[in-house]
């Protein structure tokens, strides 16, 4: 996992060479189990929704405070979705990946109420 | 409990304390808020509980170097910046100079989907960086219960909050948490749980149409503090409490002597004048010449060469001026000269904490040796009677603290002369009662001294009489039933005992020729009757003589005569003997 998210994670200044459909970045403050959980969970929605279309993005806090200020981030692990507007932000580790899908709209066509 | 006294027991070292800066807390509390702790401040909206927190970091910024957080979790960042700029407080200015970190949490529950465990960490990382980056030793979370409202999770969010205050107690730093007033509880989410090191309550009251804003510190674990409910007031000087009794009645007092300004009043107390710093109150009803009386006071002061500060609540100054020369009082020059100034008001144009704060800051400005306050019952009309005597204890406490002389005036109802505004005069040193007598058809004004502390005063009444030449006082006239007389009254009691008088004087003159003329008759007896006695004696005197030289004249003849016989006899023996003649 920790490969996966040091080959993924790019600064956040350089702009993506390809813009993806979906742009997800995740928040999250070291190496914590929750931060953990958070990564292999979104990851697998990624994969299993908008497979081959998604980018997810790591922002560790720990080493870049100021995002916290920025990004307006109170929660960690949260999940941001940057694309397609409008952003959607959920925290929590993803666990509940019915809640998550629903958070991160991650089926495009779905448009169900939220709860 | 004890795990708590073996902490105490192990810190030994008594509370430390960070000053707050916000006037008058620290006297209540005995040095500011507990250092490297939080304090919850709460109350209900719009009961400054912001601005409360701005004061302390800025005031801490500024006076004390300790530069601070703000995290804002309600208002947004530039209206919070314009919001306090208007108590003068200049926030770019503070973040510019890298003293002082707003930081606005945005969090919509509308934006936000939760899913599984979280933590806070954000947050802290958050506040963590703005400490770091400002060095800050003061902390505001302002208001960190809108929290609940934006997250579901209440276990992790009341976990995380504990946490949070934790940390910020190992931080050091210390830290207001503001939290709104809930239904019978201290806040909504009952954030006192968390922090319960000291708990401050702000209240904003409306009675009888005032707006009164109190303080109480409802804990301070570790510390005395004052346990009232303290008024406070928010004004273009930022965040003042007042506290009732931060003066613990311990002030000097002078023995000096200060003139009224009216001679004849100097002179009804003993030593011929006031006590500097001493409080005079001047009670009548309307039209017996209260404000004339302090007029003269403070043109006594201003003679001397003294500040004199005129609090009128129910004239304009240029009212009083105009009023004062016609009794010919001058008062504008003492106001050109700098020495008098008037700051006149409204009672009810502000609550009792805004006038008394108004009252405050001219002093500080001005720094008077004598204050007028004209008149201080018609503060009833600005609050409700407990409140204006708190107040007006305050405002006494300060002017004697300050070795101010007062005189207060104070307007009663007619015919109650001795009914003091809100039982104010037993705050008083002295009382001087001015009353309206009704005498034949007419008004006159009497002058009474009620009480005088520490000094011996006439008990007996004066008339009061506005003449051109200011006001003069003149002993009363008692009449033959024991009533004063007054005005015309006293004119005709005076015209009366003058012509009795005159009576009196034309009686003597009268005995006195009297008795001239019965001394000279007898004088004059006497002279004649010492002429005949003279006479007499010149008479009978010849007659002596005479007598005398005749019965000489006898006893001449008879001893010449006998003599010739012993000569004879003589010459008979001598020529028988041959002896010589004697």
């Amino acid at each position: 996992m920790t490969t996966a998210v040091k080959a993924r994670a790019k600064p956040r200044s350089a702009p993506a060479k390809r813009t993806m459909e979906w742009d997800l970045r995740l928040y999250v403050a070291g190496q914590s189990p929750q931060s953990l959980a958070a990564f292999s969970n979104l990851k697998a929605l990624c994969e299993a929704h908008v497979s081959g279309r998604y980018r997810i993005e790591i922002v560790d806090l720990l080493k870049t405070p100021q995002l916290s200020r920025e990004d307006q981030i109170v929660a960690v692990p949260t999940v941001v979705r940057k694309l397609p507007p409008p952003m959607k932000k959920v925290i929590g580790n993803l666990s509940n990946a019915e809640k998550a899908l629903v958070g991160l709209q991650l089926r495009p066509a779905a448009r169900r109420p939220k709860e | 409990m004890r795990q708590q006294s073996k902490k105490a027991a192990r810190t030994l070292s008594a509370l430390v304390k960070s000053p707050s800066g916000v006037r008058g807390l620290d006297a209540i509390t005995g040095g500011g808020l507990p250092r490297g702790r939080p304090t919850l401040v709460c109350g209900g909206s719009g009961c400054g509980k912001t601005l409360f927190g701005m004061e302390f970091l800025v005031r801490g910024i500024l006076e004390y170097g300790e530069p601070g957080v703000f995290m804002c979790f309600e208002e947004r960042e530039r209206d919070l910046a314009e919001n306090v700029a208007s108590l003068g407080f200049n926030l770019p200015r503070l973040i510019a100079g890298k003293k002082l970190i707003v930081d606005q949490v945005k969090i919509e529950r509308a934006e936000i989907a939760e899913t599984g465990e979280y933590s806070l960490d954000g947050l802290f990382i958050r506040l963590g960086a703005a400490i770091e980056a400002v060095g800050a030793k003061r902390v505001v979370l302002d208001t960190i219960e809108t929290l609940f409202g934006a997250l579901n999770n209440q276990g992790i969010l009341r976990a995380e909050l504990r946490r949070l205050f934790e940390w910020l107690k190992d931080k050091g730093v210390t830290t207001i948490v503001t939290g709104e007033r809930g239904d019978g509880t201290l806040t909504r989410q009952g954030l006192e749980e968390y922090v319960s090191d000291c708990v401050i309550l702000l209240d904003q009251r409306v009675t009888d149409q005032i707006a009164t804003r109190r303080l109480r510190i409802v804990k301070y674990r570790g510390s005395v503090h004052g346990t009232n409910e303290y008024p406070f007031l928010i004004d273009q000087h930022g965040f003042t409490v007042l506290p009732i009794t931060n003066i613990s009645l311990n002030y000097k007092v002078s023995t000096e002597i200060i003139s009224t300004g009216i001679p004849k009043l100097d002179a009804m107390f003993v030593g011929g004048g006031y006590f500097r710093g001493g409080t005079l109150l001047l009670s009548g009803s309307s039209g017996t010449g209260k404000t004339s009386v302090s007029a003269h006071f403070a043109d006594a002061a201003c003679r001397r060469g003294e500040r004199c500060i005129f609090f009128a609540f129910e004239e304009s100054p240029d009212q009083i001026l105009r009023n004062m020369r016609s009794i010919g009082l001058d008062l504008s020059r003492w106001v050109s000269a700098g020495l008098l100034r008037f700051a006149a008001s409204r009672p009810t144009s502000a609550g009792l904490e805004t006038h008394l704060s108004g009252m405050l800051q001219a002093i500080d400005d001005f720094k008077p040796h004598v204050v007028i306050i004209d008149p201080l019952s018609s503060f009833q009309s600005a609050g409700s009677e407990l409140d204006v005597k708190a107040m007006l204890m305050r405002v006494i406490d300060l002017f004697k603290s300050r070795g101010i002389t007062t005189m207060c005036t104070s307007l009663t109802r007619g015919g109650q002369a001795e009914e003091s505004v809100s039982g104010v005069s037993s705050l008083m040193d002295s009382w001087i009662v001015l009353r309206n007598v009704e005498q034949g058809g007419e008004r006159t004004r009497a002058l009474f001294i009620i009480k005088s502390r520490g000094k011996k005063h006439s008990n007996q009444a004066r008339e009061l009489l506005m003449t051109d030449k200011g006001i003069d006082l003149i002993d009363v006239f008692v009449g033959p039933e024991g009533t004063i007389l007054t005005g015309s009254a006293r004119v005709t009691q005076q015209q009366a005992d003058k012509l009795a008088a005159v009576g009196l004087q034309h009686d003597v003159r009268r005995k006195k020729a009297h008795l001239l003329h019965r001394r000279k008759a007898i004088e004059a007896q006497i002279a004649q009757l010492q002429a005949e006695l003279a006479a007499e004696v010149g008479e009978m005197g010849m007659e002596i003589e005479e007598e005398e030289a005749t019965a000489s004249g006898r006893t001449a003849v008879r001893a010449a005569l006998a003599a010739e016989r012993e000569r004879a006899g003589r010459r008979n023996i001598a020529a028988a003997v041959n002896g010589g003649r004697q």
